[in-house]
């Protein structure tokens, strides 16, 4: 029984937590670009520097209160100074949507024009965050770091393996349960949700029915930025903030997004999950999980590892590659990607 | 009168000419990794090395009274490709006579192959550590004053061993100085009777490592090597096993020095262990000294290596009487080793009077320079360990 227990808060300790954490940080991430290709139609490369510039912005924000003694107990700082990078964040979206996109969509460009501009867009702001920044490695995380320390787990249960929930992890998955309850219910309850989801379902039906498209536009591009921000700031406390690996981040955002079925919300989430959860199973080594588990005897002696973690990122593409040939539309019914 | 006249013009024109022969500035390369995984060192190390030029300069001494000074160039410490390129602008444009440098294993032997040897220029690398430098067909171009880490593997191995390790984890930074040192570890602590449990690479530069510290974790090892830098991936693992509670006990190798590191995890790092080439001479004390005394930390990785590589640059010059770049490469195992007066950090204007007037130099340095005749040298290695926030010597290998 014991032995049982032990496994079991091995892969906890090791796949499942981070895996959750991961998961998390990826699915608020694909929720963002899966909402601009839903209704704005195209793939938004610019989406991981939305991320990045957010999270300086809640960063400085957060030194600045850390500075004049401002706390939030246990928890961190940042998670006061969110809503001022989320605002940020937004301003930038909407001024890039007012003097890039707008001007191809009242040329009515093709989806291509659009995917390009992004791509010059994310090069800007990849600019503005080092500018203002710099490229190195920045901390921001304060307040308690732990809910659960593996040697304390220990003592606590008796058992030989410790379980480690950092404060950070729980934050994620809390924050991330309670982002997307409040987008479900705005994208199905509130009058502007529904006309989003008329706006993506057909645009032209949804212009007739008396929808204004700048607004539908505005209010998307307001919700893509907050949940950047919201994910780069979770990813940030995490991890760390660095601008390159946010710059990184949007392949297995993208993977995500596209293995779930791009433009489906819930196809975001489950993605986000998919890629973060194959990221750490397939590199993992089983070797002492299943010492627990095999009968006297029968412990395996090599490490028990499907791949090594050098392809940790290769395991996403191969996904990614599967799914477009398999179910071009992702796992839930997407839209193709032209 | 009239010839007179015109022989004592030819002999002032001479004299000129011989004068702005011996006012010649000397320019010698620098290329290290000023952005990249170890821009937190390398400012230092240009420092140690700069130190050397400009002690020799101001003797007034070096080849009749020149002066000799540094390019810097950005090795990037990962990027071959531009560091190929900084090393060829030294080179074609800049004309140096030698380059002290560079730093990263990797970058070391492609500046080596594709641009050192070809122009028969020296290069004196004052940390590229990797073994498979050895045996790289530099027709004695290439030489280093940091030992190879085939002697850091089994320095390494003794540590892992003489703390009652049997069997141990094993990361390293995926390139050439990781790969070479994994090698080196392993042969040595396997013959010593341990054993490696799992040995695998990470990749620098990412923001989350809980899935190798997973793998790590899983092989059931008691402690965990590894081979990485300070700046980048090996910090990035220690964090997430120390937040995992994947291991307790941790020994790097010589890039895995630094402040920045007990910066970041202050207590948590209390017997972290570490290697570092170093010297049990008496020049050390006394570089740090005057290295401290310039704003250099003097006793930072690979900042009296530089010193040394530069020093001998400059005294190979010497002894040829020219800063021509192929009589340099004949004259650096000369004054590096003995016979000759030995010479300590801050004694180049000595040792350049010496070989002004026809003498020799056994060339010690801060780290006791001796190199072999295919220009590398053996190593000491001091072993440290983290206690109370600083770094503190235990003993010497």
């Amino acid at each position: 029984m014991e032995d049982i227990l032990n496994s079991i808060i091995l892969l906890a300790n090791f796949v499942i937590v981070p895996g959750m954490t991961y998961g998390s940080q990826l699915a608020l991430g694909a929720l963002g670009v899966t909402l601009i290709y839903g209704i704005l139609r195209f793939s938004n490369f610019a989406h991981g520097e939305t991320m990045a510039f957010g999270t300086m912005i809640t960063i400085m924000v957060t030194w600045f209160m850390q500075s004049v003694g401002i706390s939030f107990g246990p928890l961190p700082t940042a998670l006061l100074a969110l809503p001022f990078g989320a605002a940020a964040a937004v301003a930038i979206v909407l001024f890039s949507d007012r003097v890039v996109y707008k001007y191809y969509r009242e040329k009515k460009s093709n989806a291509v024009f659009f995917l390009i501009a992004s791509i010059g867009i994310m090069f800007v702001m990849n600019g503005i965050v080092r500018f203002i920044i710099g490229p190195k490695e920045q901390r921001f995380a304060d307040g308690e770091r732990f809910i659960i320390k593996a040697r304390e787990f220990k003592q606590m249960t008796g058992l030989s393996e410790g379980l480690t929930i950092k404060m950070t992890q729980g934050l994620t998955v809390v924050i991330t349960i309670i982002v997307v309850y409040a987008l479900f219910r705005f994208l199905q309850h509130s009058k502007m949700g529904r006309a989003m989801r008329a706006y993506s379902d057909n645009e032209d039906l949804a212009l007739l029915s008396g929808i204004n498209p700048e607004k539908v536009v505005k209010i998307t591009w307001a919700i893509a930025a907050v949940l950047a921000t919201i994910a780069g700031v979770l990813y940030g406390l995490d991890k760390s903030f660095k601008p390159f690996t946010y710059f990184q981040l949007l392949l297995p955002i993208f993977a995500a997004a596209i293995v779930g079925g791009v433009g489906n919300p819930i196809g975001a989430i489950l993605g986000g999950f998919v890629i973060a959860f194959s990221e750490v199973t397939v590199t993992y080594a089983y070797k002492k999980f299943l010492k627990y588990l095999a009968p006297e005897g029968m412990e395996p002696d090599s490490l028990m590892q499907l791949l090594s973690t050098d392809y940790k990122f290769a395991v996403s593409f191969i996904i990614l590659v599967v799914v477009l040939l398999v179910r071009p539309t992702g796992i839930l019914k997407g839209r193709v990607l032209e | 009168m009239k010839k007179l006249l015109m022989s004592g013009v030819t002999a002032l024109a001479l004299a000129a000419g011989a004068a702005s022969a011996q006012a010649e500035d000397i320019k010698v390369g620098v290329i290290l990794g000023f952005t990249g995984p170890i821009e937190s060192l390398t400012p230092d190390m240009a420092g140690g090395a700069e130190m050397a030029l400009s002690e020799a300069s101001e003797s007034g001494k070096l080849l009749g009274g020149s002066t000799v000074s540094s390019v810097r160039a950005d090795s990037t410490c990962v990027d071959a490709a531009a560091a190929t390129s900084a090393a060829e602008r030294l080179i074609t444009s800049d004309k140096v006579a030698a380059i002290m440098g560079a730093d990263c294993s990797g970058v070391t032997m492609a500046v080596a192959n594709n641009v050192a040897v070809s122009n028969g220029v020296v290069m004196i690398s004052p940390s590229a550590t990797s073994p498979a430098l050895t045996s790289i067909d530099d027709k004695g171009y290439f030489f280093r004053t940091a030992p190879s880490d085939a002697r850091q593997g089994e320095v390494l191995a003794d540590i892992a061993i003489s703390r009652g390790l049997k069997s141990v984890a094993v990361t390293y930074t995926n390139n050439d100085y990781g790969k070479g040192l994994d090698e080196a570890f392993r042969a040595a602590f396997e013959a010593a009777g341990g054993k490696v449990e799992i040995s695998a690479a990470h990749e620098d530069g990412k923001a989350d490592y809980s899935a190798e510290v997973g793998a790590l974790a899983a092989a059931g090892a008691e402690a965990l090597m590894v081979f990485g830098y300070v700046d980048q991936g090996g910090k990035g693992i220690i964090e997430a096993s120390l937040d995992a509670g994947a291991f307790d006990t941790f020994i790097g190798s010589d890039g895995m020095i630094g402040e920045s590191l007990i910066d970041a995890l202050g207590s948590d790092l209390e017997g972290f262990v570490t290697s570092e080439p170093s010297s049990k001479t008496d020049g050390m004390g006394v570089f740090v000294e005057s290295a401290n005394a310039a704003g250099i930390k003097g006793d930072g990785p690979f900042v009296a290596q530089s010193y040394d590589a530069a020093a001998l640059i400059v005294l190979a010059m010497q002894a040829a009487g020219s800063a021509d770049r192929a009589a340099i490469q004949a004259n650096i195992l000369n004054v590096a080793n003995a016979p000759g007066e030995k010479i300590n950090p801050g004694e180049l204007g000595k040792a350049l009077e010496i070989l002004a007037n026809g003498g020799q130099v056994d060339y010690q340095g801060a780290t006791g320079v001796e190199l072999t005749d295919i220009g590398e040298t053996p190593g000491v290695y001091k072993e440290q360990e983290v206690k109370d926030g600083a770094y503190e010597t235990i003993k010497f290998h």
